[in-house]
């Protein structure tokens, strides 16, 4: 006789998505469509006038000029922290995959670093870079290398990019090693037996195999330096040297917060937020193709 | 008490309609700050002895993060319905409160409705004008006020040969570079708060204009008008010295301060309220000179600006908490409370008595340095010029201001082109400020 569950309510299923779906709408679906409402407004700081604008809000994001230059330095800034820390992540975890004495230890302090706030990361790198405070900074200007990343944009495009990779590294080493943990040794093995090096090894077998592992990780890290790197941004360089290092997501928090320039803020994440649901939608689209599962 | 004894003294009360003692109804003042450190502990002590001197309120003091923290809390405390009653507020906040009608509470009004004695000429005019409209209704209370001024390592600048504290920029120049050849390479001056010393100061200090409208304290619609020829030759100074590091930039805010008290820079311009972080960190002789000015410009120098913040009533509050609030500002103007903040903080006394009675104590012969900032802000009697600034946005325009400060020290614009750029992008902000503020 078999036996076969059968669920048959039609509540149940519903009853059981629930959570999730409560927790989309509120944190997602509520704040975006406020988004969009809010940039049609023109709103001040305490929400005792607010007008419908229309358009306006766009319109007057896109005649600025430093707009533009926010959205290129986005494009270097987000391809350099993804890039460096998903490499450095991958590089860091296979060598840790390999039989160390100390081991746990090594891979505990790798994680460190995620469990401090962007705001703290900022700070701290900032007192270790700062031109003329910083512990570091000091040796590079005695040592004769005119390090100023107060008035030299690729300076400071540096430091922010070192901060926001250190901050993520972490998180990326804690999937590439548990992913490189699930891959059978007797598969590794029988590539060796044939007489593949270790790179070859790790090019044909191992890196294929982490792929899942490896795309998840990069959606992951591009939403991240897209909207959670201001703080970074702000403890360490305020955008500067000259909007140097004005992101697209700085600039939203910049005009929002600081500046009380809510409608325009609410237009920038807006068009920040359509930038990033494409994003996501052409690697769901083509990256994932060469994921092998 | 027990319940049930509570419920038969309630019903008591109520039987012979009487409340249940109305002198033990505490009413709570929420007072929202932004100091740190030593100020921190002046603000407690501040609201203590308030409380200790009357038992009708209590001012509960909060500490809410850096000044733009705070107000930004403020105001999202208010969009939600639960605004403190007194909100500490930066300077260049100023403008975004006073347009919130019905967000605060006037501190004349205030004043007034609550029957306190309350002389507004009591204050000193350089600090009130700032929070005053043009018809001279104080709309916030002045708490702690500082103005810029230019820090002198003694020490150095004897060893570099420099008999005389340089009181013009020219002068100021030539002593950076005789710092530089004396060894001070990376630094022969700098300063803090870039766009309060070359533009919001620096304006004040030599009568021109930063906005029309008075520097917008007579209206929202004012326009920038900084980009001037002084201004401009001001900043290619800066930019020709910069490439050698005579000038040496630090930053938009203070955190570079410290450049003065290790020794790093000589003559560095920054607030009076660096005093007690001077008195702690340098173990040299310093002292503080006013700030350095153009000699061919008539007039200049004329008198500095105020930094600092000041304390804002937000509305919608009861009449109780209202009188509370108001006797606590009289309790903070008190003469002797005054001056001993003055003296303790750093920070400027806001009444005029405060001032004379710190001065008949002796005390600046001992501190001239503490006297420095007043005698830049009474320099002379107040022009449209130097009353102060009030411009929408001011927090967000300081920092695209020094934005193009830095394109052009870094050399990627000229002077001219920078600040004409400050001035456009500005004029933009002001006119979406116009638009909300109603």
């Amino acid at each position: 006789m078999e036996k076969s569950v059968v669920f048959n309510g039609k509540l149940l299923p519903y009853l059981l998505l629930a959570p999730q779906l409560a927790i989309t709408l509120i944190f997602f679906y509520w704040p975006a469509s406020q988004a969009i409402r809010q940039s049609f407004l023109q709103e001040d700081a305490f929400g005792l006038n607010s007008e419908f604008v229309g358009l306006e809000n766009y319109q007057a994001l896109f005649a600025q000029p430093e707009y533009y230059t926010a959205i290129g330095t986005t494009v270097v800034f987000s391809s350099l922290v993804t890039v460096l820390s998903l490499g450095v992540a991958l590089l860091f975890a296979t060598q840790a995959d390999k039989n160390l004495k100390g081991g746990s230890i090594y891979k505990t302090l790798m994680v460190w670093p995620y469990a401090v706030a962007p705001a703290v990361a900022g700070v701290l790198w900032f007192f270790i870079f700062h031109p003329t405070l910083g512990t570091l900074a000091r040796p590079l200007r005695l040592m004769g290398f005119d390090w100023n990343p107060m008035l030299n944009g690729t300076h400071a495009m540096i430091l922010v990019v070192m901060a926001a990779v250190w901050k993520q590294v972490a998180y990326n080493f804690l999937f590439f090693l548990a992913g490189l943990q699930a891959i059978p040794r007797s598969v590794i093995e029988a590539g060796a037996i044939d007489g593949a090096g270790p790179l070859r090894r790790f090019w044909t077998i191992i890196f294929p195999l982490l792929s899942p592992t490896t795309f998840f990780l990069l959606v992951v890290n591009i939403v991240y330096v897209f909207f959670e790197t201001f703080g970074i941004i702000d403890a360490v360089t305020s955008g500067g040297p000259a909007g140097s290092t004005t992101t697209m997501v700085y600039k939203v928090f910049a005009d929002g917060r600081l500046g009380g320039d809510l409608g325009g803020s609410a237009a920038q994440s807006v068009v920040l937020m359509v930038i990033v649901i494409a994003l996501t939608a052409i690697q769901f689209r083509y990256v994932e193709r060469k994921v092998q599962y | 008490m027990s319940v049930r004894q509570f419920a038969a003294a309630a019903a008591l009360a109520a039987t012979f309609g009487f409340a249940v003692s109305p002198a033990h109804a505490v009413t709570e003042i929420q007072w929202w700050h932004a100091m740190t450190g030593g100020n921190n502990d002046i603000v407690n002590k501040l609201a203590e002895d308030f409380n200790a001197s009357q038992s009708d309120y209590k001012v509960v003091a909060t500490f809410k993060g850096s000044y733009p923290d705070t107000m930004n809390a403020g105001i999202a405390a208010f969009r939600a319905g639960t605004s403190p009653h007194i909100l500490q507020v930066f300077e260049v906040g100023t403008a975004t409160m006073m347009s919130a009608k019905g967000a605060i509470k006037p501190v004349y009004q205030l004043m007034k409705d609550a029957g306190e004695p309350f002389d507004p000429k009591a204050y000193l005019p350089a600090i009130t004008g700032y929070y005053s409209t043009s018809k001279g209704d104080m709309l916030s209370f002045p708490f702690n006020s500082s103005s810029m001024v230019m820090w002198i390592n003694k020490d150095e600048l004897k060893k570099a040969g420099i008999a005389e504290i340089p009181k013009t920029w020219p002068e100021v120049f030539d002593a950076a570079k005789k710092l530089k050849a004396a060894g001070h390479e990376t630094c022969g001056f700098s300063n803090a708060w870039a766009t309060w010393a070359h533009i919001e100061q620096f304006s004040a200090w030599h009568n021109v204009p930063i906005g029309t409208k008075a520097n917008g304290l007579d209206g929202f619609d004012t326009v920038l008008e900084f980009n001037t020829p002084l201004a401009v030759k001001h900043l290619q100074n800066l930019i020709d010295l910069q490439k050698d590091k005579t000038y040496d930039y630090s930053g938009r805010g203070n955190q570079s301060e410290s450049r003065f008290g290790t020794g790093e820079c000589a003559i560095f311009l920054t607030s009076s309220g660096y005093y007690a972080s001077a008195k702690s960190t340098a173990k040299f002789d310093f002292t503080s000179a006013p700030m350095p000015y153009y000699p061919d410009v008539q007039g200049a120098p004329q008198n500095s600006i105020i930094g600092g913040a000041s304390l804002w009533v937000m509305g919608g509050k009861t009449a109780d908490e209202y009188k509370g609030v108001a006797k606590f500002f009289t309790f903070l103007s008190d003469t002797n409370r005054q001056a001993k903040l003055h003296q303790e903080s750093g920070y400027l006394p806001i009444t005029k008595a405060a001032y004379e009675k710190t001065k008949a104590d002796g005390f600046y012969e001992k501190n001239p340095t503490l006297q420095t900032p007043l005698k830049e802000l009474t320099n002379k009697e107040p022009t449209e010029n130097s009353r102060g600034l009030r411009f929408g946005n001011m927090v967000q325009m300081r920092d695209v201001w020094a934005e193009e400060i830095e394109a052009a020290l870094a050399g990627k614009k000229s002077a001219k082109e920078a600040l004409d750029a400050a001035v456009a992008r500005g004029n933009a902000m002001l006119r979406t400020f116009e638009k909300t503020a109603k």
